[in-house]
């Protein structure tokens, strides 16, 4: 503080300095909050959008999928808009499908219930393996070892098969890292 | 608490740092003249915060950076009003720029020894002034794409270098994704950097050499806060306020307008845009661009007219800058500080009159007003066809405006058919033209409408329609001179009906509706087109028929028919050898299958968000 500043003045004025300061606060922060919350408010513009469809989408026949009982791997390809772009049949995931009997078909989420990694097919083991924290799965994805990281099983997804031989999955992500199977919307 | 604070006090020496920003000694108190610096740093503040917020949106690159910006314009929640702080705080932080500028050199506070912030400060003017040019672009719309190319060109015609600066600036030899990463990189990296620097600089030295208080002090002198804070507060909030009210200013004098900035259509190198402007702290540039040119130099007796660009655009505006650097020295005279404020006073009034003279300029010409509501238009356009249910490609929205046929349809007919045809008495975009018409009006073309009209023997004879071609003494006219006067009231209800079946043969969008309600009426039509009306002497209808010797009614007006008589009107089933004047559009590549596809579109009312109506009057 300078020297040839009036001492008395805050001791002198104490009502009128704490209004004056009180306004200064307020103004201050009124100002600065309209810029920071507008940008926060379209910063959050994602959560009042949902996401997935959640319809039915056809992945191929029942021909294309091995009598052998192995499954095999098909991309998912369905309308998608991202953010601008309104994309048609583009590769929104991938399934799993393996024959359960003659026309009776399971369908796997490749994405891995624990973190998300794409979980890879072992044919040999007939079984499934995520490359990335070791969880393992039987070939019903079935958590296969104790040791095993992911909470529960890969996600089995609702399979249609029409008269006409095609196969229709219900396909969803769901919740990865918790044990209930809760879809992302 | 204060445990909280001297432990933090004790690593860091906040208390001392807090004292010294609050406490700083205002010589002869708080005064409204002090305000303008803190209205800066409060509007930078503003630009930062909103700029972040901005990016996190924004995505730089020819197909995405328009697609992005419209995204959160219109499709984000609160996006218009984030887009508004930002664009319009830019627009009052030049104004306030000019402001701080007169006030400290009116006050003096430019000398010695406070010469080297004042170079601080008018270099912190330039980096908010390239701030404002590179940001003019990044929204990748016509205006910014066309009024940045101004700017990037004249930087080309800096001698030696000035080529090679221009392709290092844009990225290459055209605009493309690397222009705009590079002038996101310049208006979100360098150049905010640099204003950092520059701020925190021009703040210390303020600091070191403390306020130049106007004399004579009124007041005894008073520590910043809080009474200096709030009145900085108060016109901070005088700043927003106005903000607000620019990014309002629309839509509170009409509800239908737009909300913030605008957008105008996606940047597009071949569609013209005569609204090319800079926004409006560079119009002043813009104005006195027009002055110098080799002509006027050479008109007024003056040399060097060859570089009257490089003087105008780059040598005048540098010496200028110059000479406001060396304001300081000057300074130190009483008459070189009067000298400094007439310098800048004029400088003012020159900005002032050069701005309002580009303005008056553009209000009374004609050709940019157009350019104005064309690129409203299309701006309007894309902005529709950018929410229909097919979105935007990945090929980016200027393909939305490229395919349309609202928008190309007018401009093609214009270009290539109005000639000899009208659309509605013009030329399909509104203008009268000048040729006399010698060939049919096609607005409504095949509806019932436009058939009723035509289909008698005072309309298939008039100038709006055959009047003018070959075919005004052909067998056509000739039947309805014989038949039609002589018609009985059956005859006429029939040949109703005949036009009704004939218009559905064009399966025209806009008249589905009744073409449905009408199936009957239409069978009936078409058995009196074969049989009582005798039409299939001459016309193909349905089968094929060699000896037919006029233009085939088969799928009369229908997309395809309209697409293959356009293309080649001399074919057998056409006009063959009888055609009169028409071009084989396709043949000989005046047209494109493409551009014949978006007339045929066009004519027929087949664009999105066509209204039943809308098109046609017919009924």
């Amino acid at each position: 503080m300078s020297a040839n500043m009036d001492p008395g003045l805050a001791s002198n004025e104490p009502r009128r300095n704490f209004f004056k300061e009180f306004m200064a606060v307020v103004i201050g922060g009124l100002v600065t909050a309209v810029p920071a919350l507008a940008g926060l408010a379209v910063l959050m513009d994602p959560l009042r959008r949902k996401g997935g469809s959640g319809g039915l989408i056809r992945i191929t026949s029942l021909e294309a999928i091995p009598e052998s009982g192995l499954p095999k791997k098909f991309p998912v390809l369905a309308d998608k808009q991202d953010a601008w772009n309104k994309l048609k049949d583009t590769p929104i995931g991938a399934v799993y499908l393996r024959r359960k009997s003659e026309n009776k078909v399971q369908a796997l989420n490749v994405i891995c219930p624990h973190a998300g990694c794409f979980v890879a097919l072992k044919e040999e083991t007939k079984s499934y393996f995520c490359p990335c924290h070791n969880s393992a799965f039987d070939i019903e994805g079935a958590i296969a070892s104790e040791k095993s990281p992911s909470p529960r099983p890969m996600d089995e997804l609702e399979v249609e098969v029409r008269e006409d031989g095609s196969v229709w999955v219900k396909f969803q992500n769901f919740r990865k890292a918790i044990h209930e199977k809760e879809p992302v919307v | 608490m204060k445990f909280l604070v001297d432990w933090l006090d004790s690593r860091t020496g906040c208390r001392k740092l807090f004292k010294e920003t609050l406490f700083e000694n205002v010589p002869g108190g708080s005064r409204w003249r002090y305000v303008w610096g803190s209205t800066l740093t409060f509007a930078l503040a503003v630009q930062f915060i909103t700029g972040l917020f901005l990016w996190m949106s924004y995505s730089p690159s020819a197909q995405t950076a328009w697609e992005s910006v419209y995204f959160i314009q219109y499709e984000m929640f609160g996006g218009w009003f984030l887009r508004g702080l930002h664009h319009y705080t830019a627009q009052v932080m030049t104004v306030l720029l000019v402001l701080h500028l007169m006030q400290v050199v009116i006050d003096g506070a430019y000398k010695a020894p406070r010469e080297v912030n004042f170079w601080f400060g008018l270099i912190l003017l330039q980096l908010v002034l390239a701030l404002s040019l590179t940001g003019y672009l990044l929204p990748w719309d016509q205006k910014g794409f066309w009024a940045t190319n101004v700017a990037t060109n004249l930087m080309g015609i800096v001698p030696v270098i000035g080529p090679d600066l221009q392709k290092a600036v844009i990225g290459g030899t055209d605009y493309g994704h690397h222009t705009l990463t590079r002038f996101f990189a310049l208006h979100a990296g360098v150049l905010p950097g640099l204003v950092i620097a520059l701020v925190v600089g021009h703040i210390y030295l303020f600091r070191k050499h403390g306020i130049c208080s106007k004399k004579p002090h009124r007041k005894p002198d008073a520590a910043f806060w809080p009474d200096q804070v709030l009145k900085d507060a108060v016109a901070c909030l005088a700043v927003l306020a106005t903000v607000m009210l620019l990014i309002l200013r629309h839509w509170i004098l009409d509800r239908e307008a737009g909300l913030g900035a605008s957008l105008g259509a996606p940047a597009d190198p071949s569609e013209p845009y005569s609204a090319a402007r800079p926004d409006w702290y560079f119009l002043f540039l813009f104005q006195m661009l027009k002055y110098f040119s080799a002509e006027q130099f050479s008109q007024l007796g003056l040399p060097y007219g060859e570089h009257a660009e490089l003087i105008g655009a780059i040598l005048l505006p540098g010496a200028i800058l110059g000479l406001i650097f060396i304001m300081p020295f000057l300074g130190r005279w009483k008459l070189g500080h009067v000298f400094n404020l007439g310098v800048l006073s004029s400088l003012l009034v020159g900005f002032g009159l050069l701005t309002y003279l580009a303005i008056a300029a553009d209000k009374s010409d004609a050709m940019y007003l157009e350019a104005v509501a064309d690129a409203d238009r299309n701006a309007a356009r894309v902005k529709m066809l950018a929410q229909a249910p097919t979105g935007i490609p990945t090929s980016g929205a200027v393909t939305l405006l490229r395919k349309d046929p609202l928008t190309q349809g007018p401009l093609i007919f214009a270009e290539n058919c109005a000639s000899c045809h009208r659309y509605g008495g013009h030329d399909g975009t509104g203008k009268e033209v000048a040729d006399a018409q010698s060939a049919p009006d096609l607005k409504d073309f095949a509806s019932r409408n436009w058939l009723k009209k035509v289909l008698t023997p005072e309309g298939f004879g008039a100038p709006q329609y055959f009047g003018g071609t070959a075919f005004t003494d052909g067998k056509m006219q000739k039947w309805l001179n014989r038949h039609h006067p002589k018609f009985s009231d059956d005859d006429k209800e029939n040949w109703d009906k005949l036009i009704v079946a004939l218009s559905a043969e064009a399966e025209i969008p806009y008249q589905a509706v009744w073409d449905q309600a009408d199936a009957d009426v239409i069978e009936e039509g078409k058995a009196l087109i074969e049989d009582e009306f005798s039409c299939i002497d001459c016309h193909e209808y349905h089968f094929p028929d060699e000896e037919a010797t006029a233009p085939t009614l088969t799928g009369y007006g229908s997309r395809e028919w309209l697409i293959e008589f356009i293309s080649d009107p001399e074919k057998p089933h056409f006009y063959g050898d009888r055609n009169d004047r028409m071009p084989k559009f396709l043949e000989t590549d005046i047209l494109d299958a493409e551009k014949i596809g978006l007339v045929v579109d066009w004519l027929r009312g087949d664009w999105y968000g066509a209204e039943a109506g809308e098109v046609a009057t017919a009924e």
